[in-house]
């Protein structure tokens, strides 16, 4: 029972960082049907300079207290540039070509991006500093610690802002028009350019949180951290049905949950002949169940014709 | 001719390779409803298209209101006061109907206003009012038509153009549009009607225009066109 709730804890935990950079994913997909999967390296550029500055300040005697907020806003930021950036240089020149050549793009993008922070981080493994006392409380037997009770809220936190700000302001509903209608959306008096914009960089400093959540979480990071990140949290993405904002929340927490548990059990389900090591393995399991068996994913519409 | 808001001379369209528009000469003067008929694929759409900056011209002048719209992006012509109900309505079908008129009203800034405005649409189409919290794409056709007109509305036209808005609706419900297009040419709005029925058009319209693989091949007072000859014979099946 107790590996039971901790799973569940750490499956929750690590599942809203997926929903988080998830996020990312389908507000793209929403709006321009194209799957940035550079998306993942956003993530590992938030971490990466988010540690940078953090060091930096610490080394000029900022207080933890005051680094740790000054360097992920700094994080996100940097990350707000660099989505605005991609979307202008790799994507928009490709508006309107075939779907595939933005999708070879996003690739190429992500290649870029992870040699570019290769070159400047190194290849080595970076230590994020531990700022925050862990003192693990113990809920039934299950330990959580203090890192990942403020990635379970803050997470929740900006989850729940972006539902605001896309269901009830003005520029959400400018979002939901361009992604349903672009020509309309025009018509209305919508730039829709700069929606695509805004876009890229709400995505891009979600991310960027991620990927500051991963880093503190684990205590590293590593310029290779974003791919398979972005590979879970696109799968995420998928499994609640991409193109979906309450979706790629679901699917995330769901998936990191499936991967806890995964993982936790089994060693026991098959005598050992697996071990935890195959974590990663469960992820994949479901991106091809889903796109098996429910490729719209679990809130995604059927692709039907307009009324 | 000095006091007509929209003014196009020698537009030219080319879309996908073919010239669509030849060079079309067309005029509304404030507060006058113009009708452009024609059959299918006369250009009558792609007109329009152009003038909401949708499409870029090849050739010819756009002016509305003494300025050229050569250099100006769809997105601002709206706030300039230049509306298109588009064909085929193109309603936010996952939005509800207020944010449909919301939306409408994007380029305007004054809230209080912008809630005077819902509630004159709430009154001028009383069945949105009812509904205004249900998604655009669970209404039927000639309720989306409606949203499609409020939300034009709700950004406070100077020049309101509707591309066909009889289509696929039934008579009972043509009927009650074109009645609301009477009543919103009364309030002294500039008008640009496109239609494939003919009659209609012209019975409400004061000028009219008809055009026929891109070009305008008649033009004159409605009551003349629906009276000539070549319009009976044409578009009237008389």
């Amino acid at each position: 029972m107790e590996i039971f709730l901790q799973q569940i804890i750490n499956g929750l935990v690590q599942g809203s960082v997926y929903a988080l950079v998830a996020l990312g994913y389908t507000m793209v997909y929403g709006i321009l049907g194209l799957i940035n999967f550079a998306h993942g390296e956003v993530v590992m550029i938030g971490a990466m300079l988010a540690l940078s500055s953090l060091t930096a300040l610490l080394g000029w005697g900022v207080t933890p207290l005051l680094a740790l907020p000054l360097s992920i806003s700094l994080a996100m930021l940097g990350c707000m540039v660099l989505g605005y950036s991609i979307e202008r240089i790799a994507y928009r020149p490709l508006r309107h070509a075939p779907r595939l050549a933005p999708l070879i793009t996003a690739i190429g993008v992500s290649i870029v991006l992870q040699n570019l922070a290769m070159m400047i981080w190194g290849r080595s493994y970076h230590s994020f500093p531990q700022l925050i006392a862990n003192n693990p409380h113990n809920i039934g037997g299950a330990i959580i610690n203090n890192i990942q009770i403020i990635i379970f809220v803050l997470a929740l936190a900006f989850m729940a802002g972006l539902m605001v700000v896309v269901n009830r302001t003005r520029l959400g509903r400018a979002m939901r028009a361009v992604a349903e209608n672009q020509h309309a959306a025009q018509l209305m008096g919508v730039d829709i350019n700069r929606v695509i914009s805004i876009t890229f960089m709400i995505g891009s400093a979600l991310a960027a949180i991620a990927g500051v959540m991963v880093s503190a979480n684990y205590g590293l990071a590593h310029y290779y951290m974003g791919f398979i990140l972005g590979l879970k949290a696109f799968t995420a993405a998928v499994l609640g049905g991409i193109g979906n904002l309450r979706g790629a929340m679901l699917g995330g927490l769901l998936l990191g949950l499936i991967e806890s548990l995964g993982a936790g059990y089994i060693g026991d389900l098959t005598g050992g002949f697996f071990g935890s090591n195959y974590q990663d393995v469960f992820a994949f399991f479901v991106l091809i169940a889903v796109l098996v068996l429910r490729p719209s994913g679990l809130l995604g519409e059927r692709l039907a014709e307009r009324a | 001719m000095t006091d007509s808001l929209l003014e196009i001379s020698g537009l030219k369209v080319a879309y996908g390779g073919i010239h669509a528009i030849k060079g079309i000469d067309l005029h509304v003067a404030s507060g006058e409803l113009v009708a452009l008929i024609g059959s299918n694929g006369a250009g009558k759409t792609t007109t329009l298209k152009t003038l909401a900056g949708l499409l870029h011209p090849a050739g010819g002048q756009i002016r509305y209101d003494g300025k050229s719209l050569d250099s100006v992006a769809a997105h601002r012509r709206a706030a300039m006061g230049i509306a298109l109900v588009p064909e085929g309505r193109g309603v936010f079908a996952r939005m509800t109907i207020e944010e449909n008129l919301l939306m409408g009203a994007y380029s305007r800034s004054n809230n209080s206003e912008i809630a005077t405005d819902l509630e004159r649409m709430y009154g001028l189409f009383p069945r949105l009012g009812e509904r205004k919290d249900q998604l655009a794409g669970t209404l039927s056709g000639g309720e989306q038509q409606m949203v499609a007109m409020a939300r034009a509305l709700m950004s406070r036209p100077r020049l309101l153009m509707l591309d066909e808005p009889s289509m696929g609706l039934a008579p009972l419900m043509v009927q009650k549009i074109f009645d609301t297009i009477r009543d919103i040419a009364a309030l002294g709005m500039s008008i640009l009607l496109v239609e494939q029925n003919a009659r209609l058009a012209l019975e409400v319209a004061q000028r009219g225009y008809v055009m026929e693989s891109g070009a305008i091949m008649l033009s004159g007072a409605a009551g003349e066109l629906l009276g000539s000859d070549a319009v009976q014979r044409a578009y009237l099946g008389g």
